[in-house]
């Protein structure tokens, strides 16, 4: 049963043919088998995980369950878990035990889902690899000698391998996407604002928004259902009504009318990706989807805007690590200014330490108009581009990521050549766009996903469009051999 | 734009990070790539654009001026490096 899709077990524990304190055993045995080689946890709840599924359980026998109630979950371990440690994949948080519990972790216990554990991650959500985790790198089902991608590599491999019904996942520049197309699975970033941001370790306020990792879009609309909607402790929470993202996912698709980026399908882009892009492509237009090229001009400055706005905002964000509050301090601080150097210097590794520089410089005296202006409006550029093509066009459509998953280490040289990773994804992130991976295809045995980036608030057009994919292809029912 | 080892201890300092000399180095190389990066921004001209700071036109939503939240020291502080009568330990200021 724990190799189905979240969807199936929700409907299997409707009818009462496996119970969640059943699935939960399962999932733990698997995760105690396979977690030491793929790391995609860093924290397992045991303890937790089979007391929230006895009470869900319980709960249904009173008649009481919802959609979600008893399903096993994981969540990205930068939403905080009261009780829980949350580390943000750092040696700054390794200590960390929230007080409290983030919106989206609220959410998901009062629907009674089960929290199996917390998944690794590049250190606060930086990196494209899940290498820069202070707890080590994931390792890809797929290839154990390749990444999962990143930042949330480790809710990727461990929906890829079946060590959770599905899990929560953050993305600031690409980091549900990408991950999602490097291990076949279904990732959704919805709108900005559509999920809270409360209790998710802040990176880069402007762009982080939380999302899902599933085997289908189907299973991607349940947690949906869960987690989105307003929550006024998020100042930029949307109150945009919530849909049941559920009911419109058999819509035809006839008349839809799809827009290819000429610049996603250009230089850099791996031959055998782009040509299982186009199959997938074509197989909308047997449902009756019109295609047609679409320019977004200024998408070649998308990660170079990028690496201002995040980085600035991040250098403010984690300006809070200071060893006074929570988490790390360095011993003997001589003094107030040793103290937070120490501690933020021993208690960040290298890429959070690159990223907080950039952006100090970018935000310091005399190059505030040259570089944060800039991007500020080099982003209006990006997000003027994408109006302009949803006057066109329903959706857009392209690769996910330029290629395949690479080898642990290849690209550790140069952190311009990881930045450069993002190159498909993070400009929806810059215009605050709803985007979806899809699996559309294998290159030498290793997934390619479709990206489909949708107008604002349209999560569930998107869904509806990447679940009509999956009734007609089999692509996102594989699943990595053992 | 290339950065030098002057302008990465500037930097440091003011991100209070405490940098070894190898970092240093390794971070003047790594920065100056990605100022190199960064800098394509200027191919385009964007004299008469306007500054985006956020996705969505959202103004600030407002609430009524009244006590919401209830006193969570002691769970606070419980996970505080260091405290004392309730409050938060640092190395001294002043003499």
């Amino acid at each position: 049963m724990i190799d189905s899709g979240l969807a199936q077990i929700s409907r299997a524990l409707a009818d009462g043919k496996v119970s969640s304190t059943e699935l939960t055993q399962d999932y733990l045995k698997r995760i105690a088998t396979e977690n030491g080689d793929l790391n995609a946890y860093i924290t397992v709840c045991e303890e937790l995980a089979l007391s929230q599924a006895k009470a869900a359980d319980e709960r249904r026998s009173k008649g009481e369950a919802g959609a979600f109630t008893g399903i096993p979950i994981a969540h990205k371990d930068l939403f905080c878990t009261q009780g829980i440690r949350t580390s943000c994949g750092s040696r700054m948080l390794d200590n960390f035990i929230a007080p409290y519990n983030a919106s989206v972790v609220e959410r998901f216990n009062a629907a009674g889902a089960v929290t199996l554990g917390k998944t690794n991650m590049d250190e606060f959500a930086m990196g494209s690899s899940n290498e820069t985790s202070f707890y080590g790198p994931v390792k890809n089902p797929w290839d154990r000698s390749r990444v999962p991608g990143g930042s949330s590599g480790g809710s990727a491999a461990a929906v890829a391998a079946r060590l959770c019904a599905g899990a929560t996942a953050t993305d600031t520049g690409g980091s549900i996407r990408q991950p999602a197309s490097f291990t076949n699975i279904t990732g959704l970033k919805p709108t900005y604002g559509r999920i809270s941001r409360w209790g998710m370790v802040a990176f880069a306020s402007s762009l982080d928004q939380a999302g899902t990792m599933t085997q289908s879009a189907e299973d991607a609309a349940l947690m949906l259902n869960v987690m989105a909607g307003l929550d006024t402790r998020d100042s930029t929470s949307s109150d945009v009504p919530v849909e049941n993202y559920s009911a419109t996912l058999d819509r035809p698709l006839d008349g839809l009318k799809i827009g290819i980026p000429v610049q996603h399908f250009s230089e850099g882009l791996e031959p055998a990706v782009e040509q299982a892009i186009r199959d997938a492509i074509a197989e909308y237009e047997k449902m009756g989807a019109t295609v047609k090229e679409v320019s977004l001009d200024n998408s070649h400055l998308s990660v170079s805007a990028y690496y201002v706005i995040a980085p600035a905002e991040a250098s403010a964000n984690l300006s809070r690590y200071d060893g006074v509050r929570y988490g790390y301090r360095c011993a003997n601080p001589v003094d107030l200014e040793d103290m937070y150097k120490r501690t933020r210097s021993e208690g960040f590794g290298a890429e959070v330490k690159r990223r907080i520089m950039v952006g100090t410089y970018a935000l310091s005296a005399g190059y505030y108009d040259a570089y944060y202006i800039k991007a500020q409006k080099i982003r209006r550029l990006i997000k003027n581009d994408f109006q302009k093509a949803f006057g066109e066009v329903d959706v857009i459509m392209g690769p996910t990521s330029p290629h395949t998953a690479f080898p642990i280490g290849s690209k550790n040289d140069d952190p311009v050549k990881m930045y450069l990773e993002d190159i498909y994804t993070i400009a929806v992130n810059l215009a605050g766009l709803p985007g979806i991976s899809v699996p559309a295809g294998m290159v030498n045995g290793l997934p390619v996903g479709l990206q489909i980036v949708g107008r604002d608030f349209a999560e569930a057009q998107l869904l509806n469009v990447a679940h009509k994919f999956q009734q007609i292809t089999d692509w996102h029912t594989q699943a990595p051999g053992k | 734009m290339s950065i030098e080892l002057a302008d990465v201890e500037n930097i440091a300092h003011l991100a209070r990070l405490h940098l070894s000399d190898a970092e240093k180095q390794e971070a003047a190389k790594s920065m100056s790539n990605i100022l190199g990066l960064i800098d394509q921004m200027q191919s385009v001209d964007t004299a008469n654009v306007e500054p985006l700071a956020h996705a969505f036109d959202a103004v600030q939503r407002l609430r009524e001026d009244v006590v919401t939240e209830t006193d969570h020291r002691d769970e606070l502080q419980e996970i505080a490096p260091e405290t004392e009568d309730g409050l938060f330990l640092v190395p001294k200021v002043i003499e």
